[in-house]
């Protein structure tokens, strides 16, 4: 396959650097596309024109919008498109995907089926997101609702900037609504994965959104820092580190580790076992590279039984070709990535009362030549005060760690998603009153498992638009 | 070999060329014999070297006739720049003379230091030499507009500003608060500061003194540009005709992005890269039709550099392969054989207003890199 070469997109108008990154393969190490990077001035600069893009985008009815996204979902998802200096079409896109994030090829296509769901349904997801808010509200920024209320929602950055990751291909449905709600989009893509981006914006503008709606900033981490400088709503993916650093900032909304959890309560626990699917599937789904996925299964008892019966299910799984339909696990394409990994998960190891459970399925480090692998790990921890015990990597691992219930809620830190599998009404208020618990299941329902039409991780709605006082006495507004 | 000159000039058609590429050999060698006469003489040198010698087994007076023989000696090691007496380095021969320290670094521990008397000044008027009069017209007012305090950039340009007849206005950035701001994270706190310094460089603009040339730093020319614009206006209409720039990292592209968004063709950009030991490096006119590619060459016989082999320092790579930058700083005042820099490049052929080796895309040392905070100021 021919080498792309892909350009910076400055709203709309394509600008090719004189410095590019390399996207390469990560089994072969052979070149796929040559990104241009931006600098920092050009994003700087580029920035007097983001008004532009909610002027372009205000202009057209967000009911007509919808329309372009389901137009948009279908191009994106069945046609060639136009990528840089060449053309792509899905299979391009999900083997390039593959190529170069080292998720399986299969788990692409099924992440292209993802963003196909959520933008030909659009409507309804809207619709979820602002709590049945008429959306012409957004545009003109006040209106009435049906109940007869005044209400009032003021746009609070004409653009969203977005520093996209390299290693989750997952995560771009939550920027998919962005555009209908009429705010323009400034992505910066993870290094490794520009695919998702640009052929997003090809459908999009294929559709017939407007290109000055859209700008792609390809660079390095110090254009991510000005994305979150330059941008008064901004969407970040890191580390603990990354985290840390916006915690607080009410522009920023950072989406770090999960630490998603099952919690089994002390009523169902002794039934443990109807629950295996559900926890193998939390852990193992995805290539257990989601923040969604679960890296914690507390119980009050029997978890040295769920831990063997884990590590039976999941130790043996082994790397298999990305082209492989049977693929379960993604590779780390960064190199020493996955032995970085596995060298502090063996530190942990070192603690007592920590119990490698997958150590009898063989060797977990995997190393190639260009990439590494770290095969499922399951571990039994006595009790919470392990490292290992509230610790998430991006490949299938879980700790199943001893807790009294009762101590639960004050040990397990902050949690993405927490299935709380109990029909204690005591347990079931406590899990609701928890703060430090995002996304509540209640039930067996595996921590992996999305309804599109709840918020994720915050309200995007929330994020982008303010809702505020509103009273008018003019004859007539100008909106 | 000469870091490539004469080796090179075998490929080149201009017989004109080869016989300067061979002077200028030679008036290399020739500096290297009396810069190490001077300085390894017990009635001019300076303690360092004296004692440096005393330990050696072999007399560098006798044994250096040539640049490639100041191999002989062990590597530099850019900790014998650290802390005092600063007097170890003053050649007996400059005794009496009032002296200056400069430093370099210094964001963490004792920064390395290195003295002068006239030094950057011959640097800087020898530099003075290939400014175009048309864009830094002689007579006219400079702006300073980057880090002072014990770096030698305030004096030095202030000197270039005064040898071309002008005065020259200082704005100071301290770059080891800023480097400390981003180790905290604190980048509200630098963005807060980078305002400080480009409100007072627009003030003094537009206090009418008459100001056309600058020095600054690529990311203050860059918030320069942006504030000005954001006030209606930009820096050629600010009255600035020429800007020398340096201190970090200059890479094609932003090259381009200043000539082609912020200065417009109006206004003429000449990098620099430089440094405390080295003196200053001139490039070859950059050119959309080279691709923006920067190239620099060193002030030969003063100071030379030479892209070398990762693993072996006294080793030249082959042209343009990558490689460390080495550098030697060879004047009255300073000896430096074999100064590994902290960035790499790519060699580069001599060309004819530079008869020697250069060095083009330079960036900070890969394994450095990962460790250190640049670029910041």
């Amino acid at each position: 396959m021919a080498v792309l070469n892909i350009p910076i997109l400055r709203w709309g108008q394509p600008y090719t650097s004189l410095e590019t990154d390399a996207v390469k393969h990560f089994l072969t190490g052979e070149t796929l596309a040559k990104v241009s990077q931006a600098n920092t001035g050009l994003l700087s600069r580029d920035m007097r024109l983001a008004p532009r893009a909610r002027q372009a985008l205000t202009a057209i009815p967000i009911a007509e919008i919808i329309g372009l996204m389901k137009k948009a979902a279908d191009l994106y998802f069945s046609a060639s498109l136009p990528l840089g200096d060449g053309e792509q079409s899905p299979d391009d896109f999900a083997r390039q995907q593959s190529a170069s994030t080292g998720l399986p090829e299969h788990m692409a296509k099924a992440n292209m089926k993802k963003n196909h769901f959520v933008l030909s349904n659009m409507d309804k997801i809207l619709d979820a997101l602002t709590r049945g808010l008429p959306l012409d509200i957004l545009t003109r920024g006040y209106g009435v609702e049906s109940r007869g209320v005044t209400v009032s929602y003021q746009a609070q950055a004409p653009v969203l900037g977005l520093v996209l990751p390299s290693n989750s291909p997952g995560v771009h449905t939550l920027w998919l609504p962005v555009i209908p709600m009429q705010i323009g989009l400034l992505l910066k893509p993870g290094p490794q994965e520009p695919w998702t981006p640009y052929r997003m914006a090809a459908a999009f503008l294929q559709a017939g959104v407007p290109k000055e709606a859209m700008a792609i900033y390809p660079g390095l981490g110090d254009l991510g820092a000005e994305v979150v400088r330059l941008s008064n709503r901004t969407m970040i993916f890191g580390g603990t580190a990354t985290v840390e650093r916006y915690r607080g900032d009410p522009r920023v909304q950072v989406h770090g580790p999960g630490f998603s959890k099952i919690l089994l309560g002390d009523d169902v626990v002794d039934e443990w076992e109807k629950y295996v699917n559900v926890m193998a599937d939390s852990v193992f789904l995805n290539s257990g590279r989601g923040c969604i996925n679960c890296s914690g299964i507390w119980a009050s008892r029997h978890t040295r039984e769920i831990a063997q019966a884990l590590a039976e299910r999941l130790g043996p799984v082994e790397p298999k070709p990305p082209e492989d339909p049977t693929a379960s696990l993604a590779a780390f394409t960064v190199p020493g990535a996955a032995k970085a990994i596995w060298s502090s998960i063996e530190a942990g190891l070192s603690q007592a009362g920590v119990e490698h459970m997958t150590a009898k399925f063989g060797a977990r480090l995997v190393e190639k030549e260009h990439c590494g692998y770290v095969r499922p790990v399951v571990i039994h921890c006595d009790s919470p005060e392990a490292t290992l015990a509230n610790t998430e990597f991006m490949f299938p691992f879980v700790s199943v760690v001893h807790c009294p219930q009762n101590e639960m809620l004050k040990r397990i830190g902050p949690t993405l998603v927490g299935s709380g599998i109990t029909n204690d009404p005591v347990f079931q208020r406590q899990l609701m009153d928890a703060t430090h618990i995002d996304r509540l299941n209640l039930g067996p329902v595996p921590t992996i498992q999305l309804d599109w039409l709840q918020p994720h991780e915050g309200n995007i709605v929330e994020f982008l638009y303010r809702p505020r006082a509103f009273q008018s006495k003019t004859e007539k507004l100008a909106l | 070999m000469n870091p490539g000159a004469v080796e090179h000039s075998t490929n080149m058609a201009d017989g004109d060329f080869s016989l300067k590429a061979q002077e200028a050999k030679a008036k290399l060698d020739a500096h290297v014999r009396e810069v190490v006469q001077w300085h390894f003489s017990p009635e001019t040198g300076c303690p360092f070297w004296l004692d440096f010698a005393s330990k050696l087994g072999w007399d560098p007076r006798r044994e250096i006739h040539s640049f490639e023989d100041l191999k002989k000696f062990p590597p530099f090691e850019d900790d014998w720049l650290r802390g005092g007496p600063l007097r170890r380095w003053l050649p007996k021969g400059l005794a009496g003379k009032p002296i200056y320290v400069f430093e370099t670094g210094g964001t963490t521990g004792v920064p390395k230091s290195r003295l002068a008397v006239e030094d950057f000044r011959i640097d800087y008027e020898m530099f003075s030499e290939t400014l175009p009069d048309a864009y830094f017209p002689k007579g006219a007012n400079w702006l300073m507009l980057g880090p002072s305090g014990p770096r030698r950039l305030r004096l030095a340009v202030e000197h270039l500003c005064q040898h071309r007849g002008g005065i020259c206005f200082c704005v100071d950035l301290d770059p080891r608060w800023v480097i400390k701001l981003i180790k905290q994270g604190n980048m509200d706190g630098l963005e807060k500061y980078k305002a400080h310094v480009i409100e007072q460089a627009i003030t003094i603009l537009g206090a009418g003194h008459d100001i056309r040339c600058m020095f600054t730093t690529p990311k203050l020319l860059e918030a320069l540009a942006e504030e000005l614009e954001k006030r209606g206006t930009n820096v050629k209409a600010a009255g600035i005709t020429g800007i020398f720039a340096g201190g970090t990292e200059f890479t094609p592209q932003y090259t381009r992005f200043a000539i082609e968004e912020l200065l417009g063709e109006c206004v003429y950009l000449t990098p620099t890269y430089g440094n405390t030991l080295m003196g200053l490096a001139c490039s070859k006119p950059v050119s959309a039709a080279d691709g923006y590619k920067i190239t620099y060459f060193a002030p030969q016989p003063r100071a030379v550099i030479e892209v070398v082999s990762f693993d072996d320092a006294d080793q030249l790579v082959g042209y343009g392969e990558t490689g460390r930058v080495r550098l030697t700083t060879l004047t009255r005042e300073t000896f430096i054989p074999g100064f590994l820099e902290r960035d790499e490049g790519e060699r580069e052929p001599p060309y004819e207003k530079y008869p020697w080796d250069g060095v083009s895309g330079v960036r900070p040392f890969r394994k450095i890199a990962a460790q250190t905070t640049v670029g910041v100021y």
